[in-house]
């Protein structure tokens, strides 16, 4: 049995083919790579476009029914989407934390005026207010992602760099990932569903439901509840709509209505996991276990500091998918389990008779008090 | 086959756009396979070796349809992936604490932790409440053993 041979002008095209690959893959072997790369971004591109006009919808489509606008709310809520805000200038640093702190709070009330605006329905509603402003934070931070990748993608085709593009490619995994992080956060805010987020508060409720509750600043409440023969003070994020309060400035209030005077303060979060290791772990630490752009970490440190109060905290793992979609099963039941390890520090780590103060960290939507 | 299972796993995983361009890549390269091994049937029919030029002819059919084979696989999985959505459900106890009977519905709207609920219980009648709202994931996360 003969395979090629005999068959010379077989063999002959078969090598031409060979070389003809070599000499293309030599000299055009990047410019493949790049379309290959450009064809992937284009992908990411087009499903970023989707899920972004997918949340525009949403949230117009939530205003409507919520809100009942007198007139068509899509040109405001455009005007939403692409509001920015500039951070203070840090050449001089010393004192950007209340300059920062005062930003934010502009951006704030600016924003939920103009919810307001959109849903007059519901505009003496706080819980619906919050809500809505969560679901258009969303959109906007969507409809961001979805520019800047757009810029760094047109960018590349138009200079034709492969290194533009590349970029781009590596962290396209990443920004995807949030991106359907906050697609599906979307919905949880349009409905009030807890999120993987709301474990701090959620917790802090369990401890705190059926006993008085009184507000403090900002958009946060605190009570006082008998635990383990100490005094407990619980402070969350006001529920059930979607907020995340000032924990910095209300920890701020309470050590200093104490005057100082407590054994310890245990703050919980949902604290990034690492790949690998499993959602609803529940792990213990010292430090400030806030996110956001570090001004309540650091309203909260200065004043520990300030009366040498131990901080300690205690977070649930989970990844950023995981942190602003409904709440999954495993964070939910990782709840018991970080009050029992809240239980375990008091008790090895304090008096009884001694007052501790315990936070609950993060966006309190959909858990009440 | 394992190239068949291989490609099965990748469309598991979310990401479908990395997995249609390198599929296309593997189609497009066995697509190019088939394509030379019928040219080379061809060329040994007519010299004459009928044995090989069937060996190279049914080659290059079968790799043609294992090209289509793979396309439609993946266009079938990857409209399955796409449908699976979680409920998000609400535990609801009855407050009676002889009874605390805990039961399962879907979340609706206005729903939340800690709600007071006007729908007495099933089994005593008593003041129910939600005490908890959560999703649950079926699917299961890819292990490494590592
Ligand atoms: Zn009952």
């Amino acid at each position: 049995m003969s395979f090629i041979t005999g068959s010379d002008s077989v063999t002959q095209i078969i090598g031409l083919v060979f070389y003809g690959f070599f000499i293309v893959f030599i000299f055009y072997g990047q410019r493949i790579q790049m379309y290959i790369l450009v064809r992937e971004v284009e992908n990411s591109l087009h499903k970023l476009r989707h899920i972004k006009d997918e949340g525009r919808k949403r949230a117009i489509d939530v205003l409507n029914e919520i809100g009942k606008p007198t007139s068509d709310p899509t040109a405001r809520v455009d005007r939403y989407l692409d509001h920015f805000t500039i951070s203070p200038q840090s050449m001089d640093p010393a004192g950007i934390v209340n300059k920062l702190d005062h930003i934010l709070d502009i951006r704030d009330e600016r924003l939920k005026e103009e919810v307001k605006f959109m849903a007059p329905a519901v505009a003496d509603n706080e819980v619906q207010i919050n809500n809505l402003e969560n679901t258009l934070e969303a959109a906007m931070a969507l409809n961001y992602i979805y520019k800047v990748v757009r810029h760094f993608y047109i960018q590349g085709k138009k200079t034709l760099s492969l290194y533009v593009i590349m970029q781009l490619q590596m962290i396209l995994p990443m920004v995807m990932k949030e991106a359907e992080a906050y697609g599906s956060a979307l919905k949880a805010f349009a409905y009030g569903q807890p999120i993987g987020d709301s474990v701090g508060p959620l917790v802090v409720s369990r401890l705190m439901h059926g006993f008085e509750v009184r507000k403090v600043p900002k958009d946060c409440v605190v009570s006082s509840v008998p635990f383990e023969g100490r005094t407990a003070l619980l402070l969350k994020a006001e529920g059930p709509g979607g907020n995340v309060g000032k924990p910095g400035q209300a920890i701020e209030t309470v050590i200093e209505e104490q005057q100082g005077k407590l054994a310890m303060v245990i703050m919980i979060d949902a604290g990034l996991k690492l790949e690998g290791e499993k959602v609803g772990e529940v792990a213990e630490g010292i430090g400030a276990a806030i996110g956001g752009p570090g001004v309540d970490a650091f309203k909260i440190e200065e004043k520990v500091t300030k009366y040498k109060l131990p901080l300690y905290a205690v977070i649930v793992k989970e990844d950023i998918g995981d942190a602003v979609s409904p709440m999954r099963k495993e964070i939910h039941d990782a709840a018991d389990k970080v009050i029992e390890r809240v239980r375990d520090v008091v008790k090895e780590r304090t008096k009884e008779g001694d007052t501790v103060l315990i936070v609950g960290v993060g966006n309190s939507i959909g858990v009440g008090q | 086959m394992r190239l068949i299972r291989m490609v099965q796993q990748q469309t598991k995983s979310a990401q479908s756009n990395k997995i249609s361009t390198y599929l296309t890549l593997i189609v497009l390269v066995v697509f190019a396979l088939s394509i030379v091994s019928l040219f080379v049937a061809v060329e040994t029919y007519l010299i004459g070796d009928i044995i090989t030029a069937g060996l190279f002819a049914g080659l290059g059919f079968i790799a043609m349809l294992i090209c289509l084979f793979l396309l439609f696989q993946t266009r079938r999985q990857a409209a399955e992936v796409k449908l699976d959505i979680p409920k998000v459900m609400a535990v609801i106890e009855c407050q009676n604490k002889d009874c605390a009977n805990k039961t399962l519905r879907e979340f609706q709207r206005g729903d939340f932790v800690f709600k007071d609920l006007d729908i007495a219980c099933g089994k005593c009648g008593g003041k129910q409440m939600i005490t908890g709202i959560y999703k649950e994931v079926k699917e299961k996360e890819k292990t490494y053993a590592v």
